[in-house]
């Protein structure tokens, strides 16, 4: 009788179940996820003058859509004088539009909704390129066959015309719908330099190991393969984001996606129209949203180019101060770390 | 063979699911031909009947016909585009004195602007990321070098349209230049801020040196705008690739040999640093002519994408798809081409079928 039990592996046989005998406190899984995500990439970020920039700059515009949104008044027409030149008084800093409307009210409002819209596209476009390009590269044969052909032709249909028509056709209203509708056909080219990744992280020792154990393919997915991509999805999804402001302002200038949303691209088009850039026409009215996309798209490009280096893990644990090893080798980067 | 064969079937594939594709989603659009034109010729002030003779004129002259459910329009559809025929259009704008217009012709007329723009554009790309690349990458570490990649990536991460504004602000129209308020200086009149020419029609004769002149004056500040914008990327990437190159055993043993350093430079790192960048010229042709909707739209020059704009808002069916179907065959042969002629450029790639399925 006892047998039988333990055979089932309710008893205290022997299993492959990873159980650890230590007790781990809450705490002291705080302190750890703190040490290894938070503690340690920012040493390594703050020391990187591109992910300092980047990030500084990131947290500037986070400030201007929660508490900027929050506390400075919702844009609306005539709430100070017409066409008041930037930096003359208090009540339009960066000036008026001719129907008075304060240009910094428009730039501060549109960020809330341009946040969502970034980060839903990003999401959307890097989840999406992660499963078809892990699952094509690992799994091969048909399966594969299958999602190149699909993602070739994602590739081949050219992305701006496509995202046009289908935002004449759904009219998304919500920005991480339209967020998503900008991204529908990025997935593919990521998703392919993703699969090539996994080609050669498939035959590496530890996932054949895995694979002999027997651990099914979405474990090997999950523990093996993923881990190894996150540097290189992470970096790609900054690149992601920046291609999601490039083609939404892009649009909304074109008029073509739907107009509730208070947004730089609008602001571009409304003075495109009244023509500001013929003759003596107010640029500033251009200017602004011009350079607040351009200082967004700034940031998230330093943040990529600096990302490299917070999730390579040697990098990591040397600045940190823990590897004595690789201590004496570099001096130079022990002591930016040490400051 | 049996690769090429099967690769140029891909091809085909490729391009019928994206037709596909789009003819769905276009025959989606709230609104359709019929509907536009009735509001277009209301706000000319037509009476209603008038309007109804003309709308059935105009439905008599669709080589679809409107009324038809979706699936039979796909078929015939696709059945005249496998002859060939893309279809001609009703909407008056379109028109030309004569009548209906085939989109054919429209395709054919403004294509060849959009081309020459955006190969103009990419070629210039390669050609200043491959020099400039290659001289930072000699000088790896140094101030030059340095500031290079600070230059590219700053003016890597303006949007080409953003650009494109600051273009026309500071070199299209002469007057004095005051930015917030501040008196900078004077503006220069040297470029063109819109059209693809002075006069559409009656302009120099094709074929002459004052043609081609007044073209290349007119295309200048588009293919400005992305030329600044993509060269510095590029370089990058040209500038990683050469110190990869750099070092690598084959260029150490070259000068061992006391080989002179023009030879190693050209023959040895240029060659083998350029390679990686031949798909990415390619697909990047194809992606530049996708991005031209939003280009033409800023310069207000007639090429492909601003037709597909145009005949967006006018819901001009077989334009959009005519126009669709360009792009998407564009792209498809630049893949086609990079995948094709790789193996010929670099020897050592051969082309293999994935094995083994776990």
């Amino acid at each position: 009788m006892k047998r039988t039990e333990s055979d089932g592996g309710t008893g205290d046989a022997f299993t492959f179940d990873v159980e650890s005998t230590v007790e781990v406190t809450t705490r002291e899984r705080v302190v750890d996820f703190y040490e290894e995500f938070i503690y340690k990439p920012g040493l390594v970020a703050l020391d990187d003058k591109r992910t300092a920039i980047g990030g500084g700059i990131l947290v500037v515009y986070l400030l201007m859509a929660t508490v900027g949104a929050w506390l400075y008044p919702e844009p609306t027409t005539n709430q100070v004088a017409r066409g008041i030149q930037p930096f003359q008084t208090m009540d339009a800093p960066l000036g008026s539009t001719p129907s008075g409307v304060d240009i910094l009210a428009q730039t501060i409002h549109a960020t809330p909704d341009m946040f969502i819209l970034v980060t839903s596209g990003a999401v959307f476009a890097t989840g999406l390129a992660v499963l078809t390009g892990t699952v094509s590269g690992y799994k091969g044969g048909r399966v594969d066959a299958v999602i190149t052909t699909l993602s070739d032709i994602a590739m081949s249909i050219p992305g701006l015309p496509l995202v046009m028509v289908l935002a004449v056709t759904l009219n998304p209203k919500h920005p991480a719908v339209v967020g998503v509708v900008l991204t529908i056909n990025y997935w593919s080219g990521l998703g392919r330099a993703i699969r090539s990744q996994v080609l050669t992280l498939r035959e590496e020792a530890y996932t054949e190991a895995s694979r002999a154990m027997g651990l099914s393919t979405r474990r090997i997915l999950a523990k093996d393969i993923i881990p190894n991509l996150m540097p290189y999805v992470l970096v790609n999804f900054a690149f992601a984001a920046r291609y999601c402001i490039f083609s939404a302002v892009g649009l909304y200038f074109l008029g073509v996606l739907p107009t509730n949303l208070a947004n730089w691209g609008l602001q571009i088009q409304d003075a495109y129209d009244r023509s500001v850039l013929v003759g003596t026409g107010p640029k500033y009215q251009i200017l602004v949203p011009m350079i607040t996309v351009a200082v967004f798209s700034l940031a998230l490009v330093l943040l990529a180019q600096g990302l490299d280096r917070v999730f390579n893990p040697r990098v990591r644990t040397r600045m940190a101060g823990e590897s004595e090893s690789i201590d004496g080798e570099d001096e130079s980067v022990t002591q930016a770390g040490g400051i | 063979m049996r690769y090429y064969l099967n690769r140029l079937g891909r091809a085909l594939l490729t391009v019928w699911a994206a037709a596909t594709v789009t003819f769905v989603l276009i025959r989606l659009m709230p609104g359709g031909p019929i509907t536009q034109l009735r509001g277009q010729l209301a706000q000319q002030g037509y009476s209603a009947q008038q309007i109804e003779r003309r709308l059935a004129a105009a439905k008599s002259r669709m080589n679809l016909n409107p009324d038809a459910s979706i699936p039979q329009q796909y078929v015939e559809y696709m059945l005249s585009l496998a002859q060939g025929d893309l279809g001609t259009t009703i909407n008056p704008k379109y028109m030309t004195g004569e009548g209906p217009r085939t989109v054919a012709s429209l395709v054919a007329e403004r294509l060849p602007w959009t081309v020459f723009v955006m190969t103009t554009a990419t070629i210039l790309i390669f050609a200043i990321a491959i020099v400039w690349g290659a001289i930072v990458a000699y000088s790896e570490g140094s101030r030059f070098d340095k500031g290079s990649s600070v230059l590219g990536i700053l003016l890597g991460s303006v949007p080409f349209y953003v650009m494109a504004f600051a273009l026309i602000i500071v070199f299209a129209y002469g007057v004095n230049l005051s930015v917030f308020g501040v008196n900078v200086g004077q503006y220069l009149d040297l470029f063109p801020a819109r059209n693809r020419m002075t006069q559409r029609l009656l302009g120099p004769e094709r074929g002459t040196l004052e043609f081609l002149l007044e073209v290349l004056h007119h295309a200048a500040l588009p293919i400005a705008s992305v030329v600044i914008v993509q060269a510095g990327l590029q370089m990058l990437a040209m500038r990683a690739n050469s110190i990869q190159v750099l070092g690598e055993d084959y260029v150490r043993v070259a000068r061992l040999r006391g080989l002179p350093d023009r030879r190693i430079s050209t023959r040895y790192v240029a060659r083998n640093a350029v390679l990686p960048m031949y798909t990415g010229f390619l697909t990047l042709i194809g992606f530049n002519i996708g991005g031209s909707v939003i280009l033409e739209q800023v310069f207000q020059y007639r090429g492909i994408g601003l037709l597909m704009f145009n005949s967006i808002e006018l819901r001009a069916y077989p334009v959009l798809m005519g126009v669709f179907l360009v792009f998407t065959v564009t792209v498809v042969v630049a893949i086609l081409i990079a995948d094709l002629t790789y193996s010929r450029i670099d020897p050592r790639v051969t082309t293999g079928e994935s094995s083994e399925a776990y």
